[in-house]
């Protein structure tokens, strides 16, 4: 079943066009890793999905689970099972951690016509998943990303896609500024939302983690198109030999 | 400057309306039936009005004094607010009550954009008509358990009634400590309001008596009607404690332009006041239009050693506020706390904080300022702390933080800071942010509306506020700043 079917978007920021004729179909089951050099739109095309203000879809469309989903606003995408995570989270000092994810759970909910969550069920389910993301209990009654460090802020995403279960994990970077044991925990987060009726997008500039990870379908991105697609073997070659050779022959 | 709030003792909506007819049906308000004075101010009319109140001699006197002062007086132009020259010879001063024959006689009459505003703020159905102005009368008929409040108090020994009412009741009590903590002539509106103060809150908690329940002006029939210039007076004796309620969320429209309230509060040694007002007057519309003039002088004397005084202000109505609830810290060990929240929205423009005047030994304050600014508005904080040279080892700690909501509005801030004495401590910090659109969409992000996440990101930023506040003075005061704060973003 198609998950995200993306057909031929083009959109800009500003007057400037980022992505330039984007194609790409991700079915339920799929993991697939994005790669490609700086600057060249994997943050755009994430928060184009996302809905994100001031980024200018011009061509093309999107659909979700057979849904237009341009349409939607960011909250109903993301009610409806699409999570992004930020490359960069966003510090929200004032906003405690554990506040965040009731209200996005009971938003979730609310969305699918059910109740709010029982305090007790999920205070115990999200011990559970800090634990399982190797956090301090302490962090959930922190500020929402406030003062955390990179890696923290990343694997908090993590807790975030494992509480709300998206069908579609739309991931920017987020094994970037990990340690290694971060990158594993991390991996292993990831690994367990997979399943036959989900979805799963990496993007990732490293191997290392897809070692984890192991995608379908691995792209490249450039300039705002995808020039080349592949199994995991191409993250392989991608390592080994650099982006020129393959942007060479693609060009 | 009035109504609900229900004390956590008596918190049933239904008590409550027995309760406000009860007072209502014993004649706590006075004279219903007098007329207007017409506009204008001479001593003859401030005559007239001790007159019409009964009042005894001293008090007239004293009324005319601050006439006599003020006429000498020019209205303040230091704060960051500008409005038009009031003509003070336009105004009545002795307004009867507003009449029932024009009042709403149920709520099917009633503007039902106010409604809406009501059911956002979670007000209960009957007491909705009340505050919507439906002649009390038509929706409180019912019998009292008023009863029970009033003896409980008086059980505990507590004084508890209008301002009007303790003039004839205790003047012994009012004429030992009315003007001694806000003088006459304090300033130019403190001085008008001691000249034609209607009417307010008077309470009194004697020597050791931890008053057994919050007290609120909810519980005081006549608050409702105490008119433009309030006057409320508190005296917590030797080791006493009270804490007390003030205002209401839901948005409170009246035809006078000009509000000017004087509180005093006044410790003595050990006692506790603790002072909580939520402000939500008509603020004008979108375009500024309207809205009250609330400028309020209130403060606190610590007299006694080890007393202590804490103001927690959640201001989010008034077209211009001016207002800094103070603490004079006389007594030795005595601590002075100001928790305020100040929204302002479209035009609105607050200049609000507090002075905290160390003057005995080893006195402590605490000031935490809490600004939101939306639209065009204009927010300041004003603080001063003052440590005299009596006060050794005194300390202070302030806390000023602004957010912003857009990019038309300013936020502003004025702490000035006198230290006669070299072994003071003073902490000073101060932030400005913005809501940056990043954060609303990481949380649109996560499934929540653009309105929720700027409420969970404004709620974040008053947190240390509103633990100040009364539990339920708080879950309002949250649903508050939600509607005030309504269309400000996107
Ligand atoms: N607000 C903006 N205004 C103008 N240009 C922008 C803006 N945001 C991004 N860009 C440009 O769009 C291009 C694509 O940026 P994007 O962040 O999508 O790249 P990326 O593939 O995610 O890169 P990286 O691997 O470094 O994260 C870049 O050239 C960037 O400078
Ligand atoms: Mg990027």
């Amino acid at each position: 079943m198609k998950l995200l079917d993306i057909h031929n978007l083009h959109a800009k920021i500003g007057e400037k066009p980022i992505l330039r004729g984007i194609n790409l179909t991700v079915n339920a089951g799929e993991v697939h890793a994005i790669m490609g050099p700086n600057g060249s739109g994997k943050s755009t095309l994430c928060q184009v999905l996302g809905g994100r203000e001031g980024y200018e879809v011009t061509e093309g469309s999107v659909h979700f689970e057979g849904q237009d989903l341009l349409e939607r606003s960011t909250e109903e995408r993301a009610t409806a099972g699409l999570l992004l995570g930020f490359q960069h989270p966003v510090e929200i000092p004032g906003v405690k951690n554990i506040y965040l994810l009731k209200e996005a759970l009971n938003a979730q909910r609310a969305a699918q016509g059910l109740s709010e969550v029982d305090t007790f069920a999920f205070m115990k389910q999200v011990r559970e998943l800090t634990k399982s993301m190797g956090m301090d209990d302490a962090f959930l009654h922190r500020g929402v990303n406030d003062g955390f460090s990179g890696g923290e802020k990343k694997r908090n995403e993590i807790l975030q896609m494992l509480l709300l279960q998206p069908k579609l994990a739309l991931l920017d970077e987020t094994d970037s500024g990990l340690d290694i044991d971060a990158l594993k925990i991390v991996s292993e987060g990831i690994n367990r939302l997979r399943g036959s009726d989900r979805g799963i997008v990496l993007v990732t500039h490293y191997q290392r983690l897809l070692s984890y990870v192991e995608p379908d379908f691995v792209h490249i991105l450039y300039q705002g198109r995808i020039i080349k697609s592949g199994d995991k073997s191409l993250a392989l070659q991608l390592e080994a030999e650099g982006y020129q050779d393959i942007l060479d022959a693609a060009s | 400057m009035t109504d609900r709030t229900a004390s956590p003792t008596i918190s049933d909506s239904q008590e409550i309306e027995h309760l406000v007819q009860r007072e209502y049906k014993y004649g706590f308000t006075t004279d219903i039936e007098q007329e207007i004075i017409p506009p204008g101010l001479n001593e003859a009319v401030i005559r007239l009005i001790s007159a019409k109140k009964n009042e005894p001699e001293f008090l007239l006197e004293w009324r005319l004094k601050a006439y006599r002062h003020w006429l000498t007086m020019t209205p303040p132009t230091w704060a960051h607010v500008h409005y038009p020259p009031i003509d003070y010879q336009a105004l009545s001063y002795f307004a009867a009550p507003k009449s029932r024959e024009n009042a709403p006689k149920s709520l099917d009459e009633v503007d039902p954009k106010l409604l809406e505003t009501y059911a956002k703020l979670g007000i209960p159905l009957h007491e909705r008509a009340a505050l919507a102005g439906v002649a009390v009368d038509a929706v409180f008929d019912s019998v009292s358990v008023t009863t029970t409040f009033r003896e409980k108090l008086a059980e505990a020994g507590v004084i508890f009634c209008s301002f009007s009412e303790a003039v004839h009741s205790h003047p012994e009590i009012i004429r030992q400590y009315l003007g001694t903590v806000v003088p006459a002539s304090d300033n130019y509106y403190a001085a008008l309001n001691s000249a034609v103060f209607s009417d307010g809150s008077f309470v009194f908690i004697p020597k050791g008596v931890r008053c057994p329940m919050e007290l609120s002006t909810y519980f005081r029939i006549n608050a409702r009607n105490t008119g433009q210039f309030e006057r409320t007076l508190i005296i917590a004796e030797e080791g006493a404690h009270v804490s007390y309620l003030e205002g209401c969320t839901a948005p409170q429209r009246d035809e006078n332009q000009l509000h000017a309230a004087v509180v005093e509060l006044i410790t003595l040694d050990d006692a506790t006041i603790k002072y909580s007002t939520v402000q939500n007057w008509y603020p004008g519309d979108e375009e500024g239009k309207g809205g009250i003039y609330n400028f309020v002088t209130k403060r606190g004397d610590a007299r006694g050693a080890r007393s202590k005084i804490t103001w927690t202000q959640v201001e989010a109505g008034s077209a211009i506020t001016w207002k800094y609830p103070s603490c004079i810290l006389r007594g030795d060990d005595s601590v002075g706390e100001f928790y305020s929240v100040a929204v302002s929205n479209n035009y609105q423009q607050v200049d609000s904080g507090t002075k905290m005047i160390h003057l005995g030994k080893r006195t402590r304050s605490t000031i935490v300022s809490k600004s939101i600014s939306a639209g065009r508005s204009q927010n300041s904080y004003r603080g001063l702390v003052h440590i005299a040279k009596s006060a050794d080892d005194a300390r202070n700690f302030t806390q000023c933080d602004a957010l912003l909501i857009g990019d038309r509005n300013g936020a502003h801030t004025f702490p000035y800071i006198e230290a006669k004495n070299p072994s003071a401590q003073i902490e000073h910090e101060a932030t400005t942010s913005k809501i940056s659109d990043d954060q609303i969409f990481y949380l649109q992000s996560r499934g929540i509306s653009e309105e929720n996440a700027t409420n969970m990101i404004v709620n974040g930023f008053c947190k240390d506020v509103f633990n100040e506040l009364p539990m339920e003075f708080a879950v309002e005061a949250q649903a508050l700043l939600a509607v005030s704060l309504e269309g400000s973003v996107g």
